[in-house]
């Protein structure tokens, strides 16, 4: 079950080389995003726009904010 | 939407997911380093001075005064180990008895702001307040620096 965390972990895994993935739709994305973020709309998510990404590698995702 | 597309991606075999809930509201308020078309755009933590005087709970007001004497600002920070305000002490504290503690007469909880509060926001604040400065803070409360409004005021042009 994918786990939760805070800035201070997301620090941790980001300096471990963490993916990370913004899944606002791309207008946002575009505006203001975390350095080096990729981005996949929530509705484009599926095999073929995750392809990219490293199944070995930890991903950590987010959106603009918790609600 | 983030918990959503963290199971998603769990269902499509991908091992370590996390989902930093927060998002990136708790990132830019951080005042942390951005990219984007927006990321040009100045905010308080661009604009906020690292001058204040500051101190320990625990320093007594005969040492903390000459600093915030020294000071450009008419008031000291109080802030913990790890940097997290946790009062100002206003001119009438400063000049208190010589012993006693910055946390005894220190006003807590002072008011913040965010890093990533855009400058014509925090122009309009302090107007609005009769206010000369702002104090920027982490989503945590530590410290980040003293934002002037007459710097804000060369910023507006």
């Amino acid at each position: 079950m994918p786990r939760s965390i805070l800035y201070p972990e997301l620090r941790r895994l980001l300096d471990a080389g963490a993916q990370l993935v913004e899944v606002l739709p791309r207008e946002e994305y575009a505006e203001e995003r975390l350095p080096g973020a990729i981005n996949i709309p929530l509705k484009r998510l599926d095999a073929e726009t995750t392809a990219d990404l490293d199944k070995r590698k930890a991903v950590v995702v987010y959106c603009w904010d918790a609600l | 939407m983030s918990p959503r597309a963290a199971c998603r991606l769990e269902a499509l075999g991908f091992k370590q997911v996390y989902d930093y809930l927060p998002g990136k509201v708790d990132w830019l308020a951080r005042g942390l380093p951005r990219e984007g078309e927006k990321a040009g755009q100045r905010r308080a933590v661009d604009v906020a001075r690292d001058d204040a005087a500051t101190c320990g709970p625990k320093e007594r007001m005969g040492e903390v005064r000459p600093r915030v004497e020294a000071s450009p600002y008419g008031f000291g920070l109080v802030v913990s180990e790890r940097g997290t305000l946790l009062g100002r002490l206003r001119k009438v504290a400063l000049d208190d008895d010589p012993s006693s503690r910055a946390e005894d007469v220190m006003e807590p909880g002072p008011s913040t702001i965010r890093a990533d509060t855009p400058l014509d926001q925090l122009h309009d604040r302090l107007d609005r307040r009769g206010l000369k400065t702002a104090v920027v803070t982490t989503p945590e409360g530590v410290l980040l620096g003293v934002v002037r409004r007459d710097d804000l005021n060369e910023t507006q042009g």
